[in-house]
C-alpha cells in the first residue's frame, strides 16, 4: 500500500461521545419520520369512526407497540432536546469543546427525565376509559 | 481575487445553486415545533386515549384543530427536509438516491394531506 495521506474520515478519530450525540441526532430524526406517519394514520383513524379508533388503538395497545412508542418517545424527546442545543450552536454560543460535552450530557440527562415523566403520563392516558 | 460573477455575488446562492433555504427552512419550522409539540404532547396526555367520543370532541375543536393542521404541515415539512439531508449524505447510487428522495416526497405529502384531511373532517362534522 502507499503511504500517500488521506484527507480525514470519521475513521481516524478517537471516539468522543460527542460523536455518538451527533450521529443520534440523524437517527432519532428518521425514526420521528416514522412517528409523524404513525400520527397521520392515527389521525385519519379516528376521523373514519369509532370502529377503526378502537381497530388503531388496540394496534397502538399490543405490547410491541407499547416499547416502540416508549422508543418513540424517547426519539422525539432527545431531537427535540438536541434540536435546541443545535439552534444555540447556530448562535455561534456554547461550540467550546468542553461547553459542547456538557450541553451533551445535559441533552441526555434531560431527554431520559422528561421521557420517563411522559412514558408515566401515558401510561395513566392509556389506562383512562380502556376498553 | 475572486472568481465569482457579479450576478453569483449579488444572488448569493453558493455553488450548490440553491442558497441558504434549505438550511433557514429547517430551522424557521424547528422553531415552529418547539411550541406546537410542547403544546400538543401534554394536552394529548390528559386525555382519555381510548375514548372515541373524547378525542374526536377535543381535536374537532376549532382552535384544537387550526393548531394541529399547523403541528402536522410543520412536522412534515421539517421531516421531508430532514430525511432530503440524510439520503443525500449516504445514498450515493444515483438511481436509488433519486428513487428514496421521491419515494420520501410522496410519502410526507400523502401523510400531511391525511392528517390535514383527518382533521378537517373531525373539525366539521
Amino acid at each position: 500500500m502507499n503511504q500517500r495521506p488521506l484527507s480525514p474520515h470519521l475513521g481516524v478519530y478517537k471516539f468522543a461521545y460527542t460523536m455518538a450525540l451527533s450521529i443520534m441526532h440523524r437517527v432519532t430524526g428518521v425514526a420521528n419520520t416514522v412517528g409523524f406517519l404513525v400520527f397521520a394514520w392515527w389521525l385519519m383513524a379516528l376521523a373514519s369512526g369509532p370502529g377503526s379508533y378502537a381497530a388503531a388503538m388496540g394496534c397502538l395497545s399490543t405490547s410491541i407497540a407499547k416499547l416502540l412508542l416508549v422508543g418513540f418517545t424517547f426519539s422525539f424527546v432527545y431531537h427535540f432536546c438536541n434540536g435546541i442545543r443545535h439552534m444555540v450552536w447556530d448562535t455561534g454560543r456554547g461550540l467550546e469543546r468542553a461547553q459542547a460535552r456538557r450541553s451533551g450530557v445535559a441533552v441526555i440527562v434531560a431527554a431520559l427525565l422528561i421521557t420517563t415523566v411522559i412514558v408515566w403520563l401515558g401510561c395513566a392516558a392509556l389506562a383512562r376509559g380502556a376498553p | 481575487m475572486s472568481l465569482r460573477t457579479p450576478l453569483g455575488r449579488v444572488l448569493g446562492k453558493g455553488s450548490a445553486g440553491d442558497g441558504v433555504g434549505h438550511w433557514w427552512v429547517q430551522r424557521v419550522t424547528a422553531v415552529a415545533l418547539i411550541p406546537l409539540t410542547a403544546w400538543f404532547a401534554i394536552a394529548l396526555l390528559g386525555k382519555p386515549l381510548h375514548s372515541y367520543e373524547a378525542m374526536r370532541g377535543w381535536l374537532g375543536q376549532p382552535w384544537v384543530a387550526v393548531f394541529t393542521i399547523l403541528l402536522a404541515v410543520t412536522l412534515a415539512w421539517h421531516s421531508w427536509l430532514g430525511v432530503q439531508v440524510v439520503v443525500e449524505d449516504y445514498v450515493h447510487a444515483k438511481g436509488t438516491k433519486t428513487a428514496l428522495l421521491l419515494l420520501s416526497t410522496f410519502l410526507h405529502f400523502a401523510a400531511a394531506v391525511a392528517a390535514v384531511f383527518a382533521v378537517m373532517i373531525l373539525a366539521v362534522s
